[in-house]
């Protein structure tokens, strides 16, 4: 998958770095997430991927199964001393990081988090 | 998907090779681990053959790093490219860990 929409974005002539970082590390947080978190590692649960790209944008939603968060409590800074040395929640702070924007919707049932990243010039 | 492991001296030099993401960092940490439980306290993490790395390959890092640290042992990580070095950047991860431009800076700096 992750190859998949980094050939795209390719085509559509993305800047080196978001094809070598911003767009595969971005998504799959966003795919571990709805993965591991969403759907709790459940494998009978789905997640859904819907990609669009063209010269301009990438837009990306990965719908999973499970009940749904609120994005901005799930947001720590994991660069505060006191969160630096833990190994979990580097996750949504990252996809902030590297995509321009990261939102969240209700699937009805399940959790959209969509990302958007627009082109590098 | 890789790991190798050689020793060089006395540092175990571990090559990670493709990508270190959810599926495979369990695979890594017990690699280290196990070479942590046979007495080794020397540890460097090459990532010359590293694509990228996401959130918990940079978590198994924080992690090794820890437990490495509780043995009195020591870990350095070489050859970030400039796309890694930003992701450590970003999770400020860079002031955490000591990381050289290259293996053998790395192993001199043992």
């Amino acid at each position: 998958m992750v190859e998949l929409v980094r050939r795209e974005c390719a085509v559509m002539r993305f800047g080196r770095r978001q094809l070598m970082l911003n767009v595969p590390v971005a998504l799959t947080e966003a795919l571990s997430n709805a993965i591991l978190r969403g759907n709790e590692d459940d494998p009978r649960k789905h997640v859904y991927v819907r990609v669009r790209v063209d010269h301009v944008t990438l837009i990306i939603e990965v719908k999973d199964e499970g009940i749904g968060f609120d994005l901005d409590q799930c947001t720590s800074d994991p660069t505060t001393p006191e969160h630096l040395l833990s190994e979990e929640g580097r996750g949504l702070f990252l996809m902030q990081k590297l995509m321009d924007r990261v939102e969240r919707f209700a699937g009805r049932p399940g959790n959209i988090v969509r990302l958007t990243l627009r082109r590098a010039s | 998907m890789s790991f190798s492991i050689k020793k060089q001296d006395d540092v175990v030099v571990v090559d990670v090779e493709g990508q270190l993401i959810v599926g495979n960092r369990q695979e890594l940490k017990q690699k280290v681990l196990d070479e942590l439980e046979r007495g080794e306290r020397k540890f460097l993490i090459d990532f010359s053959q590293t694509g990228y790395i996401d959130s918990s390959g940079l978590g198994v890092l924080v992690s090794l790093s820890k437990k490495i640290r509780e043995q009195g042992g020591e870990l350095r990580l070489a050859n970030l490219n400039d796309d890694l070095k930003t992701l450590f950047e970003l999770t400020k991860l860079d002031t955490l860990f000591q990381i050289a431009d290259t293996r053998e800076r790395a192993l001199q700096s043992f």
